[in-house]
């Protein structure tokens, strides 16, 4: 296939059998990144910490900045969903703003259409998007690198057409789309409607994170990593490729419809404009910038992307763009490891200069 | 006739790695130089640090310039042809084109003319096969044409990295062949990688053996052939 | 009868748009072996500079040719600047870089040159051929421009020296290096080409599209579907898949799908053709002894 060429003569494993590289950085910065660490005990200390921590939040914070941080956790899942699938596996998609849309959609109607409780509607979003994302997987299997991203690119361009569809208006709106009813905070628990919101978020994103990171600290993850770096070698080794691919496909869907979903929830409000290509461009700047194959990543990230339209909004329209790009690129250039391996690093440096 | 190349106190490597500690040997014009030693033993990395392919300090000297300051395409120019490792085939495209590739340099199109009629008749494989993609060739028509391309270059110093590489006996022999009919027809000096010992001390005058990054043992191939250390580690008996 | 034909004139002016594009994406391709993001985004903002020079007085042709010069040394420049420290990365970085590429062209875009819709002039006259209803002489022209610049590449990849040795620099740095190629000129100089070939392309576009910062957005999927589907390393080949899209799109669209529903069309062809066959109609089949 044509696209089979380009990978063997990028890489120097496919020209010569000497591995070793002809040029500098050949191999390549993602990779830099380790694989996910042990869960010592100082660790497991400093998470719980943090857990607690972000549980004590929403009582010393105004709403609107609890309502913001809710959505940085939204955003933060599906991080984790795109990251799987790029960071963790090598597989490019520019199409992950569809999952996220469609995720969205389907919670939207669900509760609009058909009166569901929004507790519930969460998870037939991520369960039809896990199954989209692994029927999308497998012609995947045959694409790679640019073919696969254009193919998702078409998918992002696509969607907000879809939506905005006169057959499927009666459901989704067209192009005004739905506006949601806030939930209601049950049990007449003391706290308020955004408070709520934020712990319901919170408990799932919780759920979310663990599963990952079992999943990608064990086999599956190990596997996953090495069909990224070395594709040929990991079928060798008995790796069942195509298996490993979609799956992960289907789970970083999963991941990312769940997220979707949830931001209906969150922001009350669906349309089809706002689940664009840029969308998918939003995501890919989150994992970037927040560092690949890592899941603590996925937390910088959101804020990252929740913050920077905020305050270079302000500069001028198009600036939180422009700013995206210049840093997608640099990031790429200087920090490949994103903020999670420059946090990392310092974490090394500081242990190493303790441990004398 | 002195030497026409000549390397002293060759250091090489990879990103952090040093493969070559100080490496020391030349070749005379016209002679077919071995250069013999293990797996990673930095034969490879010879070559490509003659050529600027990778980091290197040193002094290298061909046909009295000094070549080690100079980009892969300017030491090209000088007439230096590297048949690399893993052959270096321009896959997507045909075997006519990947020696036309090999005559870029050049501007005397009745000579390049000559010379594909020459490569054809000394490899008739290609000839055959001159319309058809390169990377379906078989290993050895493809070592034959990364040959045939570094020969359009007309070189006077031609590198070979382990053209045996993967081939069947038979055709190892008909290519070891062809490079002596090759050196003794045209006198173009060749410097040869192998880790087969055996057929590199068949072809070549001269020999170096390399460990890990340092020249070991040096001499004709008569004198490398009958040494101890080499006879037993390197050609078996 | 009337209207049908109507949409395939209509699909075959759109074509003619998208095979402008898919050549420049062609070009980067052949010289590069990548697929450039970006290229819409460059195409527009060398429209924008077009418009500024004609709003300042200058003559058609005159900006035409300044603006194909100024995007060559923009295409070089970026070549050298942001492509080429990323070079030896995987294919992920780049395509990062890529799009980062087309992100800051197009908010620089709208930054400079503000986002109301501009008009843009046309070379040709305005008077339609024999009076027909069915097709402008503009877009007859492009068609014409297009189909001299396809010709143009196809003959410089397949018998020019340079063409060859860009191909080869694409396939094989490394040993373009060892048959003397000055691979970093290569790729300079592919990048430049595509740059201008994009220029051009998007100075035909504005007089029908409007000139604003979202114009080649959408003939960018369009494109991308008819490169694929004709054959990324086959200018010919892009150029005919750039046609059949268009028509595609305006038929299908008028009789099947709906309007709304256009990029649909581009999704299932691109995926479609990298399934069944990813050389597209008219490219090359590589295959590799692993």
């Amino acid at each position: 296939m044509a696209e089979q060429i380009k990978t063997t003569t990028n890489t120097s494993a496919g020209q010569n059998l000497s591995s070793v590289p002809l040029v500098k950085n050949a191999t390549a910065q993602i990779q830099a990144v380790p694989l996910p660490r042990r869960m010592t005990g100082s660790r497991a200390w400093g998470i719980a910490a943090i857990v607690i921590v972000g549980a004590l939040l929403p009582f010393v914070l105004q709403n609107f900045y609890v309502f913001q941080l809710t959505l940085a956790m939204v955003y933060a899942i599906a991080l984790i969903g795109l990251n799987m699938l790029v960071g963790y596996n090598g597989q490019v998609s520019l199409g992950h703003g569809a999952l996220y849309a469609i995720g969205a959609y389907i919670a939207a109607i669900l509760m609009n259409s058909f009166d569901w409780p929004y507790w519930l509607s969460v998870w037939p979003a991520g369960f039809v998007c896990l199954v989209f994302g692994y029927f999308f997987g497998l012609p995947a299997l045959r694409l790679s690198g640019h073919y696969l991203a254009l193919a998702s690119l078409a998918l992002a361009v696509t969607t907000p057409q879809v939506l905005k569809h006169k057959a499927l208006e009666e459901w989704t709106g067209g192009f005004s789309g739905i506006v949601l009813s806030k939930p209601e905070v049950p049990f007449h628990l003391p706290i308020n409607q955004d408070q709520w919101i934020y712990f319901f978020v919170y408990a799932i994103m919780l759920v979310l994170f663990l599963i990952a990171h079992n999943l990608l600290r064990g086999r599956i993850g190990r596997a996953m990593i090495a069909i990224r770096d070395q594709p040929i070698a990991a079928e060798a080794m008995g790796i069942n490729s195509a298996v490993i691919k979609t799956s992960t496909f289907g789970v970083s869907a999963f991941y990312t419809g769940v997220a979707g979903a949830l931001s209906a929830i969150v922001v009350q409000f669906v349309s089809p404009d706002s689940y664009d290509f840029f969308l998918s461009i939003t995501l890919l700047v989150g994992i970037a910038v927040g560092g690949f194959a890592t899941i603590s990543g996925a937390i910088y990230g959101a804020l990252f992307i929740l913050l920077v339209p905020n305050f270079a909004g302000e500069l001028s329209k198009s600036a939180p763009w422009a700013i995206y790009g210049v840093l997608l690129i640099l990031v790429m250039y200087f920090l490949p490891t994103g903020f999670a391996g420059f946090v990392r690093m310092i974490g090394q440096r500081l242990s190493g200069m303790f441990a004398r | 006739m002195g030497a026409l190349l000549s390397v002293r106190n060759l250091t090489a490597g990879y990103g952090d790695t040093t493969v070559l500690h100080g490496l020391n040997f030349e070749l005379n014009e016209g002679g077919i130089t071995a250069i013999l030693g293990a797996n990673g033993a930095g034969k490879t990395t010879t070559l490509r640090a003659l050529c600027g392919l990778c980091k290197r300090r040193g002094e290298i000297e061909f046909d009295g310039k000094r070549i080690d300051r100079l980009e892969a395409e300017d030491v090209v120019r000088l007439g230096v042809a590297h048949v690399p490792d893993g052959r270096g085939t321009f896959a997507a495209m045909t075997a006519e084109e990947n020696l036309r590739l090999g005559a870029y340099l050049r501007r005397d199109r009745n000579e390049v003319a000559k010379d594909f009629d020459n490569i054809y008749t000394m490899f008739p494989r290609l000839k055959e096969r001159r319309l058809q993609q390169a990377g379906t060739l078989s290993g050895g028509e493809q070592q034959m044409l990364a040959i045939g391309r570094a020969l359009m270059l007309r070189p006077r110093l031609l590198l070979l990295d382990e053209p045996s590489f993967g081939l069947a006996p038979l055709i190892v022999q008909e290519i070891y062949r062809t490079l002596r009919a090759i050196n003794q027809q045209t006198k173009v000096s060749m410097l040869l990688v192998e880790q087969n010992a055996t057929l590199a001390l068949d072809l070549a005058d001269h020999a170096y053996l390399v460990e890990t990054g340092r020249v070991v043992i040096s001499g004709d191939s008569e004198t490398v052939k009958a040494d101890e250390t080499i006879r037993r580690s390197y050609l078996g008996y | 009868m009337d209207a049908l034909l109507h949409q395939i004139f209509s699909g075959i002016a759109s074509g003619g748009i998208y095979a402008g594009l898919a050549l420049a994406l062609v070009m980067i391709y052949q010289s590069t072996g990548h697929i450039n993001f970006a290229q819409g985004e460059m195409a527009m903002f060398s429209t924008y500079i077009a418009w500024e020079l004609i709003d300042y007085g200058t003559p058609y042709w005159g900006a035409f040719f300044l603006t194909v010069v100024f995007a060559f040394a923009a295409g070089v420049a970026i070549e050298r600047l942001v492509i080429r420290p990323f070079h030896n990365l995987p294919v992920i970085a780049l395509i990062i870089v890529f799009i980062g590429l087309l992100v800051i062209v197009n908010s620089t875009a709208s930054w400079i040159f503000g986002t109301t819709l501009k008009t843009f002039p046309s070379p040709f006259p305005a008077e339609p051929l024999w009076n027909n209803h069915y097709i402008s002489n503009h877009e007859l022209g492009s068609i014409g421009i297009v189909i001299v610049i396809v010709a143009i590449l196809f003959a410089f990849f397949r018998y020019t020296a340079l063409g060859l040795a860009m191909r080869a620099v694409a396939e094989n740095p490394i040993s373009s290096r060892l048959v003397g190629i000055r691979v970093s000129w290569m790729l300079a100089l592919g990048w430049g080409l595509a740059a201008a070939i994009g220029a051009v392309s998007g100075m035909l576009v504005a007089p029908i599209l409007y000139l604003d910062s979202s114009m080649m957005g959408g003939v960018l999927i369009y494109s991308l579907a008819g490169a694929i589907l004709g054959g990324l390393d086959n200018p010919w080949g892009a150029a005919v898949g750039g046609f059949i899209i268009g028509i595609m799109e305006n038929v299908l669209g008028a009789y099947v799908i709906g309007t709304q529903l256009k990029f649909s069309v581009a999704l299932i062809v691109i995926v479609v053709v990298l399934l069944v066959r990813p050389a597209g109609l008219f490219g090359r089949t590589v295959v590799t002894r692993v």
